[in-house]
């Protein structure tokens, strides 16, 4: 039709969409590359596989958290009870336990409580239509008030767990964690599908335009209903393998987690306005809090300078990120 | 007739709660015809595409493509009876690609659990390409205003679309653009598809079209061919009335003077651009031309310290003014209306009178540092009544209120702090007939009264119409100026699109002076 476009014909089968998305994760990665070479001259217990076992464990189980957090993100929502979740699934299963299910099917039946919180938040956005923060807001103190209720404020002692279920969080192969294995698992599912899977790109279209997406006779509330699912239901696999790992059932634990988890989401690239993000990017932020962490503690920086280093970190990343898009456009 | 009629509509009603959006309408549609849909803004043409869309269900009537009964239940359903929608305004997944815009509705309706990319590039760009070879990897966000909208239609156009409706397409678009997308339009009649086509400009609507349907206050009024009505018959039968007279009267020659009220002397906005300088004298409406991206809006925006200068110098009445951010500007008796009064121009969810106070509280604030209510609500009311704003009340929130309405009280937001000079960008766009030629004689007033007015449009017609001199931009700069007399589409455009340069410094310096 016009020959002024002609000249740009299209290469068919080529990864366009990919191309943002890697930049942002290629500079995640150069800066912890950047950092890791730095730290190696720096301490001589930071190039060790102790120490950087320590750090992927210390990250493995709240990265399956991140996965559903920035899936949730992609559509549009958040989710700020994830902290309670986690901890809600494990009190609940300790608690089974402790009345003398099995510590399997007490997971089970905790994993699946914590996708009913999900699903009540779910109903709450979708059809009242409150939004995903006010939401998850009121879920996250009525799921803590929950955990202190079952629990009646004191921590439930597991110690008598089964091994084969504490090997889930405690135990190896050989080197290599089973925290860790299932961590990889979990991420590597996820950033398959979220790539791939037809119902994982409703995600990015509800997240993207909703408009759009419902005038194409995409179901969107249902889309954001089942991702908020997801989410607690994931928080809630984290909650059990917590319990696992550490043999006990705390009521306060977990609180202040969805911020750090929110905040590696964020430095992976996911957007708070929807559309945009990727597993990948978020456990790679995930990976940056945590080896800037591990630093300071091998540099003996005090405790106390952590948080404030860590909220820069976030700070710096996001307005990296809205000057690199305000460039183009 | 019927026996060509690919889509018939009849005795068709819609009410969205109290408010009857369409009554008993007919309209029907020939195959391969373009077929105009003309209405003032609320007249239902938006709802009647709604309805053949899929998106919203009619309360009465029937639907009979080729002949056949059918219900439209989803938009997916009228997909698969081969009816395409172009909406309005762009919505497209701006993060995906657009072969997944194009294909969303296919890949939402496929069982296959996964997504195969490149078979969706391939039917992609089959559809695309029938358009323009716009390659479907690229993301949505990277393309241009207009390759965007060719990818709304490419989006409703599946492959084997039989009625295309484009409601508005060239909103957004240059004339260059838009002209693009006439062949564009023609072409897919040419291959036999029907097309509805919503637009308030009567010159593409004659341009393009081969019948025009009316509809007035969600009722059907005429339908006729192109060839046996003029514009102004279309108008009529939209306003309902007759309306004698488009346009205000112009300055006659006798009143003209060359005292300027604001002069812009080499006034540089643009990093490495030159200046530009220019006067608008007392009693004149100032028209300022060009095509979009020319730097119409940068400009003025810039003299309204909207965006900072590289240079250059402002006079009011004579004496320079220092205007650095846009509270100088209006303190010194300046100011400026967004062409985009949904986004920087008003608060939708705040009263009228709110509204109308946002520019200068100082003015309504007492000694105690709290707004005085009174005072605020007899400001919104005399200037509401004095430029016909029509609501329920100054306390009604400015959602409520029509697109013309709305304006009126960002105008009225102006004229709060008593200006000067007012600067409007676009003034109406989106706006009915009737409220146009309203503000159109708020306008007139208010240069009659000796406040310096500056106009903005894209639309021609209109910077003929209402101005007794224009301003052509061609990138950045000054191209030209028209006077009353000199005023044609032609012209203008001759000089917008930069075919012509009409003068030299020498002329612009001197009126500066």
């Amino acid at each position: 039709m016009d020959a002024e476009f002609k000249a740009s014909a299209p290469g068919l089968g080529g990864r366009n969409w990919l191309r943002l998305g890697s930049m942002r994760e290629a500079g995640l990665i150069a800066i912890m590359l950047a950092l890791c070479i730095a730290m190696t001259f720096a301490s001589p217990h930071f190039l060790t596989w102790g120490n950087f076992r320590a750090m992927l464990m210390s990250f493995s189980i709240e990265g399956i958290v991140v996965v559903g957090m920035t899936i949730l993100l992609i559509v549009g929502g958040i989710d700020l009870s994830v902290g309670s979740v986690v901890c809600f699934s494990m009190v609940v299963s300790g608690a089974l336990f402790l009345m003398g299910l099995d510590p399997w099917t007490a997971s089970l039946i905790g994993i699946g409580a914590s996708a009913l919180i999900g699903a009540a938040m779910g109903f709450f956005v979708t059809v009242i239509g409150l939004n995903h923060f006010i939401t998850s807001l009121a879920a996250m103190v009525i799921v803590r008030g929950l955990c202190l209720v079952i629990t009646k404020g004191t921590p439930l002692s597991l110690f008598t767990l089964p091994p084969g279920f504490k090997a889930i969080g405690q135990g190896s192969f050989g080197n290599v964690p089973y925290v860790i294995v299932i961590f990889v698992v979990v991420v590597a599912i996820f950033d398959f599908l979220l790539r791939r899977a037809t119902a994982f790109r409703k995600v990015f279209y509800t997240g993207s335009n909703e408009k759009a997406a419902q005038f194409s006779g995409i179901k969107t509330k249902q889309v954001k209903f089942w991702v908020t699912v997801l989410c607690s239901t994931l928080a809630g696999f984290a909650g059990v393998i917590y319990m696992s790992r550490f043999g006990a059932a705390t009521p306060t634990f977990g609180a202040g987690m969805e911020l750090n988890i929110i905040a590696a989401a964020v430095i992976g690239g996911a957007s708070l306005n929807g559309g945009s993000g990727t597993i990948f990017g978020a456990i790679l932020g995930m990976a940056l809090l945590s080896v800037v962490t591990s630093s300071l503690i091998l540099l003996d920086v005090s405790v106390y300078w952590q948080d404030m280093i860590k909220g820069c970190i976030l700070l710096a990343a996001v307005s990296i990120d809205h000057f690199l898009h305000r460039r183009k456009s | 007739m019927t026996a060509a009629a690919i889509l018939e509509i009849r005795d068709i009603s819609k009410s969205f709660g109290a408010i009857k959006a369409l009554t008993g309408v007919d309209f029907t549609l020939q195959r391969g015809e373009i077929h105009a849909l003309c209405g003032e803004n609320g007249a239902g043409k938006s709802t009647l595409m709604n309805i053949i869309a899929g998106i919203v269900q009619p309360d009465e009537g029937a639907i009979r493509l080729e002949g056949k009964d059918v219900t439209i239940a989803s938009p997916s359903a009228a997909q698969r009876l081969g009816i395409g929608l172009v909406h309005q305004e762009i919505a497209l997944c701006q993060d995906a690609t657009v072969a997944e815009n194009i294909l969303m509705a296919a890949i939402n309706n496929r069982r296959a659990p996964l997504m195969n990319f490149r078979r969706l590039y391939i039917d992609a760009q089959k559809i695309m390409d029938l358009l323009a070879p716009i390659p479907v990897e690229t993301p949505v966000a990277d393309l241009s205003i207009s390759n965007q909208q060719l990818v709304e239609i490419a989006k409703a156009l599946t492959l084997e679309c039989r009625v295309l409706m484009l409601d508005e397409p060239t909103a957004a678009l240059t004339e260059t653009e838009a002209r693009r997308l006439f062949a564009i339009v023609r072409d897919l009649k040419a291959r036999g598809i029907s097309i509805i086509y919503i637009s308030h400009r009567m010159a593409e609507i004659f341009n393009l079209c081969d019948r025009v349907t009316v509809f007035r206050d969600g009722r059907y009024v005429a339908t006729d061919s192109i060839a046996s009505v003029t514009p102004n018959d279309v108008v009529r039968k939209m306003v309902g009335r007759e309306i004698t007279q488009l346009y205000p009267q112009k300055l006659s020659p006798e009143r003209r003077t060359d005292r300027p009220v604001l002069s812009v002397g080499n006034l540089s906005y643009r990093e490495g651009s030159d200046g530009v300088s220019f006067a608008l004298r007392a009693g004149e409406i100032l028209g300022i031309g060009g095509l979009i991206g020319a730097g119409r809006s940068e400009m003025v925006q810039t003299v309204c310290g909207l965006r900072p200068k590289v240079s250059g110098s402002v006079e009011l009445n004579g004496e320079p003014v220092s205007i650095r951010t846009y509270s100088d500007a209006v303190r010194a008796g300046l100011v400026y209306l967004s062409e985009d009064r949904k986004a920087s121009g008003l608060f939708l969810d705040l009263s009228v009178a709110s509204n109308i106070s946002a520019l200068d509280l100082r003015k309504l604030t007492t000694p105690l540092g709290l707004l005085d209510r009174r005072a605020e609500a007899k400001q919104a009311t005399d200037l509401v009544e004095r430029h016909g704003v029509r609501m329920g009340g100054i306390e009604a929130q400015v959602s409520t209120l029509s697109g013309g309405n709305q304006q009126k009280v960002a105008i009225a937001r102006l004229l709060s702090v008593g200006p000067k000079v007012v600067i409007l960008d676009e003034p109406t766009r989106g706006v009915d007939v009737g409220a146009k030629v309203e503000i159109h004689r708020l306008l007139r007033d208010l240069a009659e009264r000796g406040v310096g007015v500056i106009v903005i449009s894209s639309e021609l017609p209109e910077l003929i119409g209402l101005s007794d001199r224009v301003l052509v931009i061609h990138e950045g700069a000054i191209a030209g100026e028209l006077g009353a007399d000199e005023l044609t589409e032609e012209a203008i455009m001759l000089l917008a699109s930069g075919l012509r340069q009409q003068r030299s410094n020498a002329r612009q310096v001197q009126n500066v002076a």
